[in-house]
């Protein structure tokens, strides 16, 4: 990657994505392995202020513009960027590890004819190769990889690489109509649950288990959550029992977080779920069984029921919030 | 209509991991292989879209013998046939969907499924590799799906709600828990699996450009801090969580 290193900066109703900061974060800790350069390339309709990326120390973004493309096309996408990077002669590419790059960065690998390594964690030089850590086996256990490929992509892991307060500087931005662009797969409606925070986004996330005994004690989940202005998220014990729906499920068969504060309520700590969460930052405990597994990954633990600790920590946290 | 379902062969996900005397892979003392969770929703597609569509199904699965295992569960559960691209060494994603893309072409399968992704690598790749790799369209992580003559409707799980996409065969798509219930075999199916065949053949091979170098346990977390065990604690949780790790 001596020469040039792309990054893909994804936006959603015109809005660029914080992981999408976190990613040319990422990028620029690989460039200065080669002393290569970076830049940004984004695709949609109307993107609002796309020029304070540049609060971020990103300096140049080419913005491919159709009304057309407000909406994801994971056909139209992957040939703009694959077209981009080979007219830049890049030879790495960076995407968040998020819905759309998970989509979207194997097809430009495909076009580039790349090796790609996805959801790093770490990039290290070793001798002339970076070395890429990944988590295998939903956190389990880490893989370190090499692309011996000379192009290479990379999708990075959101919550990982910091990107930064925003200073000041804004983006050079090359706006560049995407003509004739192939939509043979195309969005044709977001459905976006109004107000409601993805627990694969939130800072903060409130998770509840069968502990809980039914769907109608996340209430109070829901209530400490909206304090912190964090989300709710669930054990796969209360998913499968239908108290929660299956997009909250943190674990290995749903979602690896790594937010600043997980608090695990009434949750025992199944291998599955430990492997979804164990990167948070900070990790409470309630539970009132004292062997819980959850304990072992826990920052804070409080040994008590969850019907009594959950509201007084509701009050707490009014008291510092007013 | 051919329709092709890609299966893999994984540690179930209660097993814990301990990383092999090699350092690269994972040690296969007591570990138990399941089918892949999120292939058993590509299977129940692939069989859906059979009794809606007609045609049939064949299972595909890269890997050694004991990925038999899993392409003779989804025999069970009413696939038609079985190929095993015969492979005991590590390969890369793209080397993988290369040569599952040779055998979907050879089989002409139109309609392609997958799990969103292998529990075991997570790297949630193959199906687009795939997709590109054949020049098909493709959607991922399907929590739904339609397909009516050549027309394919399917809504895929996005952060915070789904994108409804369209698009139109021939189609990859790849399985997220919520797309079906995936129906149990019965004694039937599985006699009846016992009858079909699966077909063995070398894997094609590619090069990989992805090496794994070495694997290593995550690193483990400094003991906690019980703060207490009554509900008296919460006020000392909420100072500790403001003042000392200042996250609130």
């Amino acid at each position: 990657m001596a020469n040039k290193i792309l990054v893909f900066l994804e936006q959603r109703n015109g809005e660029v994505k914080k992981a999408s900061l976190q990613a040319y974060k990422a990028a620029e800790q690989l460039a200065g392995f080669f002393g290569s350069e970076v830049e940004a390339v984004t695709i949609g309709s109307e993107i609002n202020g796309l020029e304070n990326v540049g609060a971020f120390g990103i300096k140049k973004v080419t913005f491919f513009k159709n009304e057309q493309l407000a909406n994801y096309s994971s056909s139209a996408y992957s040939k703009i960027l694959t077209n981009f990077a080979k007219e830049t002669g890049a030879d790495g590419f960076v995407f968040s590890n998020t819905s759309m790059g998970k989509d979207l960065a194997p097809r430009v690998a495909v076009g580039l004819d790349a090796g790609i390594a996805m959801d790093a964690i770490a990039f290290e030089k070793e001798g002339d190769s970076v070395v890429v850590t990944r988590p295998v086996y939903a956190g389990k256990a880490l893989v370190d990889v090499v692309i011996k490929s000379q192009n290479k992509v990379f999708t990075v892991r959101p919550n990982v690489f910091d990107a930064g307060e925003a200073g000041e500087g804004q983006a050079e931005v090359d706006v560049r109509e995407a003509g004739d662009v192939d939509l043979s797969v195309k969005v044709t409606e977001l459905k976006t649950s109004e107000g409601k925070l993805d627990v694969a986004e939130a800072d903060i996330i409130v998770s509840g288990g069968r502990g809980l005994k039914g769907p109608e004690n996340f209430k109070m989940l829901e209530e400490l959550a909206d304090l912190l202005g964090g989300a709710v998220g669930a054990s796969r014990a209360a998913v499968d029992a239908g108290w929660r729906p299956h997009e909250d499920q943190v674990g290995q068969t749903g979602k690896t977080v790594s937010p600043n504060l997980y608090i695990a309520v009434a949750i025992s700590g199944a291998i599955q779920h430990l492997a979804g969460m164990r990167s948070s930052k900070y990790i409470v405990a309630i539970n009132t069984d004292k062997d819980a597994p959850i304990f072992q990954v826990a920052d804070y633990g409080i040994v008590a029921d969850a019907f009594e600790v959950v509201p007084a920590l509701i009050e707490e946290v009014k008291k510092i919030k007013s | 209509m051919k329709i092709a379902v890609c299966v893999s062969h994984v540690p179930d996900t209660a097993t814990r991991i301990k990383v092999g005397d090699d350092g690269k892979t994972i040690d296969q003392t007591g570990v138990t292989y399941v089918v892949n969770p999120y292939d058993e929703f590509a299977i129940e597609e692939a069989l859906k879209t059979k009794e809606a569509l007609g045609g049939e199904v064949v299972a595909i699965s890269l890997g050694g013998d004991q990925n038999k295992e899993t392409i003779r569960k989804a025999l069970a559960m009413g696939v038609d046939s079985g190929v095993l691209l015969k492979d005991d060494s590590q390969r890369d994603s793209l080397s993988v969907a290369k040569a599952l893309a040779e055998e979907i072409k050879a089989q002409g399968a139109e309609i392609v499924f997958f799990g969103k992704q292998s529990v075991d690598y997570d790297n949630s790749i193959v199906g687009q590799l795939t997709a590109e790799l054949l020049g098909y369209n493709s959607v991922t992580v399907a929590v739904s799906l339609k397909i009516e003559g050549d027309k394919v409707v399917a809504e895929r799980e996005i952060e915070g709600g789904k994108e409804v996409v369209e698009t139109t065969l021939p189609v990859v798509i790849t399985a997220q828990k919520g797309l079906n219930e995936p129906r149990y075999a019965s004694l039937k199916g599985i006699m009846a699996a016992k009858r079909k065949t699966i077909e063995e053949k070398p894997a094609a091979e590619f090069e990989s450009k992805v090496e794994v170098i070495r694997m290593k346990k995550p690193p483990e977390k400094a003991p906690g801090k019980i703060v207490g065990t009554d509900a008296s604690a919460a006020a000392e949780l909420v100072r500790l969580l403001r003042e000392e790790a200042k996250v609130i």
